[in-house]
C-alpha cells in the first residue's frame, strides 16, 4: 500500500481565546476526494490555511506522502503540489484572465505560454473560458473557472476547495463536479470544504467532520444520510420547520413592468419586472446573484427612488419615486444582504444602531429616550436570543449569526406590512438559520408579506410559498413552491422560461407585454 | 509666429516639473499609496538641489541631491504607511507642512544667491530648424527625458511583468499577497521611486527652472501633480498631456499679461488650480472611467494576514 498523499497527525491552532483545531488528524489517498464538513466556525478555513502554509499549527506534524513536510509559505505549499481555490475568489478585476493566471506562476514563462496553457488546460476539461477576456466582465461561476484553471495549470497532487458551490447554480456544480472527478481519476486528491451534506453525498469518497475544533467523526458520505452527517456535524438534526399552508390576503406589494438601467456598469439592468405580494404569505426570488436582484431590491427598498411612480405599488399607493423612509412609514421594511455596512452600522452600538430604521426612542426634535432606547434593544436583543454584550455592544462585535439575528428581530418587532428580506441566513450557522426561517414564518402568519431573495435553493423551498428566479435583469413566473422541482429552477436560472403566465398552484403574475 | 514658439518652449519648461512629480505620483498610486506629501517633498528636494548645486557648480549632482531627497524623504513616509499603519492622508498633509517649514528652515543661507547659469545646449541640428527648433529643440535635456520617462513608464506598466504585479497590488493587496508578492516591500519601492521623481522634479525648479532658492517656490505644483493623477486616470500619456496642458495654462497668464490684457494677476495666477478642480468635476461625472483605471486600494492600508 503507498503512502497517503497528505496526513495530519494531532493538529492543533489556538487564537488568543479560542481553540481553532483541537488535535485534528485524517490522511487522504492518492485520488481521493475527501471532504471536510462542518459549521462555520468548526475550524475548516483554519486547518486548510495550515494545510496551504498560510498559518502555522501550535503543534501536530504534516505528512507528504509519507515525509514529515515544514508548510511554511503558500509558495512552499505550492513547490509540494497543492493548490488552493478561495471562497473569496483572489482575482483581479481589471486584468485579463491570463494575466491573473500569470500573476499566479514563475517567472520564467511568457504571457504567450500562459494563453496557449489556459487553452490546453481547458480543452482538456471542457472548460469554457476565453484567457483574453477581463475578469469584471466574468459571471461568477466563469471566475470560479479562472481559479481552478490556475489550479490545474500548476499540475498538482492535492487541490484545496473552500466551499466552491456557494455561488453557482445547480448546473453549474453538475459541470464542476464532472471536471473534479476527472481530475481525481488522474491521482490528484482532492479536499472538498463544504456544509452543503447533498454535495458531500454525491461527490466524495471520504469525509471527516469537524465540530468545534474537533473531529468528531469519519465516514463514507456515501452510506450516510443527510441526517447521519448532521447529527455528526451539529451535534442534532436541526428543528424542522412546521411550515403550514398559506392564506394569502389582500395585495400588498406590487411591481409594473419594472425596467430600469443599471447605475453603474457593473450592475445589471432590469427588463419588464413584474411580481405581486400578497399579505400573509412568503414569494422566493431564486438566482445566482449578480442577475439583477441587487438592483431590483435597491427599487422596491427605496435606495434606488429612479423608478417611475407607478412601476411599484403599495397596497395601491405608487411608491416608485418615494425614498427609503418614506416606505418604512408606510410599513414596508427591508433587510439586505450586507449586514455590516448596510443592515447596520459597525463601528456603533447595538441600541444607536436600532435608530436606523426604528423611531420609538425618538422624542421631540429628535431627542433620543436613552433609557426607552435601551429598553427596547435589550427586548430584542433577549427575544431573539442575541449572543452580545447587551445594547452597548459595538455591531462590529458580533458573530455574523448573531448581527443577523438582531437586524432580522428589528424588522420583525416593527411588525411590517411588506418585509423584504436578502440572503436572511447567508453564512448563519445551522441552529441560528433555522430561528431566523421560524421567527419570518411567524411573521407571516401574523399576515405580514414576505419577499425572499436568496441563493439557496434549500432555504427557498423550505420556506416560501411561490416562487420566482431572477435571470440577466429579467423575471420570470412565479409557481408554487410545492410544484417547483431544483431541475426545473435550475433550468429557469440559466434564463429558459416558458414565456406565458404559469399555472402553478398559487400562480399569480402581472401581465406580460 | 515667433511669439507661439516661445509660448510653448516655456510651455514645455513649465510643464515638466508638472510631468516629472506627476509620474512618480502615478507609479506611487498604482501600488495603491497615495502620498499627499508631494508638495513637501519637492520643496526639500528643490532646497537640497539647490544648495549642492549652488557649492559643487554641477547641475547634474545638484539634480541627483534632489531626486535623493525625495527619495529619502519618500522613504520616510512609506515606512510610515507601510509599516507602521499611519493613515496616509494624515501622514502625506503632515510630510507636505513638515517639507514647507524644513525647506525653509534650511533654505535661508541661500536666499538672494544665485547659481550660474549653464547654456542649454538643445538637440543638434534640429535647435536651428526655423520656428521648430525654438519651439521644441532648445530645451533643458530633462524634457526630453520627461517625455522619455512617460513612454518608459507606460511600457512598464503595461508590457512588463513587473508592471503588471504593481498594478494588481495596487487593485488588490490582498490577493497579491495571498500570491505571495512581498506587497509592503513592492509597495516601499513605488513610494521611493515616486519620492525620487518628485524630488528630480523639485530640484528641477530650483536649479533650472528660475535658478533661485525662494521659500515655498514650488507654488502648489506638487498639489497640481497630485491632481493630475486623477486627471490622467493614472495613464501615463494623459498625464504628460495633462502636465503640459497646465504648464500652458500658467504660461499663457504671463504672455497675457505682458501682451497688456488687462486681467489682474491675482486672477490669471489663480486659473491653473480653477482648471485643476473643473477637470476633477468633469471627469467625476463619469464613475466608470475612474473605476475601471482607479487602483482599488488607493489610500488604504493593508495589514497582511488580516
Amino acid at each position: 500500500m503507498t503512502a497517503p498523499r497528505l496526513q495530519l497527525e494531532q493538529i492543533s491552532k489556538r487564537f488568543a481565546a479560542v481553540v481553532a483545531n483541537d488535535q485534528v488528524s485524517l490522511s487522504v489517498q492518492p485520488g481521493e476526494i475527501h471532504s471536510i464538513l462542518g459549521e462555520n466556525g468548526a475550524g475548516k478555513s483554519t486547518l486548510m490555511k495550515i494545510i496551504y502554509g498560510a498559518l502555522r499549527p501550535d503543534a501536530g506534524r504534516i505528512l507528504w506522502n509519507g515525509e514529515p513536510a515544514q508548510i511554511r509559505s503558500p509558495q512552499e505549499a505550492r513547490a509540494l503540489g497543492i493548490a488552493m481555490v478561495f471562497q473569496h475568489f483572489s482575482l483581479f478585476d481589471t486584468l485579463s484572465v491570463a494575466e491573473n493566471v500569470w500573476l499566479g506562476m514563475s517567472s520564467s514563462i511568457s504571457l504567450q505560454q500562459v494563453k496557449d496553457g489556459i487553452r490546453s488546460k481547458t480543452a482538456e476539461y471542457g472548460l469554457e473560458l476565453e484567457p483574453e477576456r477581463v475578469v469584471h466582465t466574468l459571471s461568477v461561476g466563469e471566475r470560479q473557472r479562472v481559479e481552478i484553471v490556475r489550479a490545474l495549470l500548476a499540475e498538482p497532487r492535492l487541490l484545496i476547495l473552500d466551499e466552491p458551490t456557494s455561488v453557482l447554480t445547480p448546473q453549474a456544480v453538475e459541470k464542476l463536479f464532472v471536471t473534479l472527478r476527472q481530475l481525481a481519476a488522474t491521482g490528484c486528491s482532492i479536499l472538498y470544504i463544504s456544509h452543503k451534506l447533498d454535495e458531500i453525498r454525491a461527490l466524495c469518497h471520504q469525509c471527516t467532520v469537524l465540530r468545534g475544533g474537533r473531529v468528531t467523526g469519519s465516514c463514507d458520505p456515501t452510506v450516510e444520510s443527510n441526517a447521519s452527517l448532521s447529527r455528526l456535524m451539529i451535534g442534532a438534526e436541526p428543528p424542522r420547520l412546521v411550515h403550514r399552508e398559506a392564506t394569502p390576503g389582500q395585495l400588498a406589494l406590487r411591481v409594473n413592468a419594472l425596467s430600469l438601467e443599471k447605475l453603474d456598469r457593473f450592475g445589471t439592468d432590469l427588463h419588464e419586472v413584474s411580481l405581486d405580494l400578497r399579505e400573509g404569505e412568503v414569494v422566493g426570488i431564486a438566482g445566482v446573484s449578480g442577475n439583477g436582484q441587487q438592483q431590483l431590491l435597491a427599487a422596491i427598498s427605496g435606495e434606488d427612488p429612479r423608478a417611475p411612480d407607478a412601476a411599484i405599488e403599495l397596497f395601491g399607493q405608487p411608491i416608485g419615486r418615494l425614498r427609503a423612509g418614506a416606505r418604512r412609514k408606510l410599513g414596508l421594511h427591508f433587510i439586505p444582504e450586507e449586514r455590516l455596512g448596510r443592515g447596520a452600522v459597525p463601528t456603533l452600538s447595538l441600541a444607536h444602531n436600532m435608530l436606523l430604521t426604528r423611531n420609538e426612542s425618538l422624542r421631540f426634535l429628535g431627542w433620543i429616550d436613552r433609557q426607552a432606547l435601551k429598553h427596547q434593544t435589550a427586548s430584542i436583543i433577549e427575544r431573539f436570543k442575541v449572543k452580545s454584550g447587551g445594547p452597548g455592544a459595538v455591531a462590529r462585535s458580533l458573530s455574523g449569526g448573531n448581527l443577523q439575528k438582531y437586524i432580522v428581530g428589528r424588522e420583525i418587532d416593527a411588525v411590517p406590512k411588506v418585509l423584504v428580506v436578502a440572503q436572511p441566513t447567508w453564512g448563519v450557522d445551522v441552529g441560528a438559520a433555522a430561528q431566523i426561517r421560524a421567527e419570518l414564518l411567524a411573521l407571516r402568519d401574523a399576515g405580514t408579506a414576505l419577499l425572499v431573495v436568496s441563493e439557496e435553493l434549500e432555504e427557498l423551498f423550505e420556506m416560501t410559498d411561490r416562487l420566482h428566479v431572477m435571470a440577466r435583469g429579467r423575471l420570470s413566473p412565479s409557481i408554487g413552491t410545492s410544484a417547483a422541482t431544483v431541475e426545473l429552477i435550475g433550468e429557469w436560472m440559466s434564463g429558459l422560461w416558458p414565456t406565458g403566465p404559469e399555472d402553478g398552484p398559487g400562480a399569480s403574475i402581472g401581465e406580460f407585454p | 509666429m515667433n511669439d507661439l514658439a516661445l509660448l510653448v518652449a516655456a510651455t514645455l519648461a513649465a510643464g515638466t516639473p508638472l510631468a516629472l512629480a506627476g509620474m512618480g505620483l502615478l507609479v506611487n498610486e498604482r501600488a495603491g499609496v497615495l502620498n499627499l506629501g508631494a508638495e513637501g517633498l519637492m520643496l526639500v528636494a528643490a532646497v537640497a538641489g539647490f544648495a549642492t548645486g549652488f557649492t559643487t557648480g554641477s547641475e547634474l549632482l545638484a539634480l541627483i541631491a534632489g531626486a535623493a531627497a525625495g527619495a529619502i524623504g519618500a522613504a520616510i513616509y512609506g515606512w510610515l504607511v507601510i509599516w507602521l499603519n499611519t493613515n496616509q492622508y494624515a501622514t502625506g498633509l503632515a510630510v507636505s507642512l513638515f517639507g514647507s517649514g524644513f525647506s525653509a528652515f534650511v533654505g535661508i543661507g541661500f536666499v538672494g544667491k544665485k547659481l550660474e547659469e549653464n547654456p542649454v545646449t538643445g538637440v543638434p541640428l534640429l535647435r536651428d530648424l526655423p520656428v521648430l527648433g525654438v519651439a521644441l529643440f532648445r530645451q533643458h535635456w530633462t524634457i526630453y527625458g520627461a517625455v522619455a520617462l512617460a513612454g518608459g513608464v507606460a511600457w512598464f506598466l503595461y508590457r512588463t511583468r513587473g508592471g503588471l504585479i504593481l498594478r494588481s497590488i495596487g487593485e488588490s493587496p490582498s490577493a497579491a499577497h495571498a500570491l505571495g508578492y512581498p506587497v509592503r516591500r513592492i509597495r516601499l519601492v513605488a513610494v521611493v521611486v515616486g519620492g525620487a521623481l518628485c524630488g528630480l522634479a523639485g530640484a528641477y525648479l530650483s536649479v533650472i527652472y528660475t535658478p533661485l532658492w525662494v521659500e515655498g517656490m514650488v507654488a502648489g505644483r506638487g498639489w497640481i501633480a497630485l491632481a493630475l493623477t486623477t486627471f490622467a486616470t493614472w495613464r501615463p500619456a494623459r498625464m504628460l498631456f495633462g502636465a503640459y496642458l497646465f504648464g500652458g495654462v500658467t504660461m499663457l497668464q504671463l504672455y497675457l499679461q505682458a501682451a497688456g490684457v488687462q486681467v489682474p494677476p491675482e486672477f490669471m495666477s489663480m486659473l491653473p488650480y480653477l482648471a485643476t478642480v473643473l477637470v476633477l468635476v468633469i471627469i467625476s461625472r463619469n464613475p466608470l472611467w475612474i473605476r475601471l483605471n482607479m487602483p482599488a486600494s488607493l489610500g488604504k492600508t493593508f495589514f497582511p494576514g488580516s
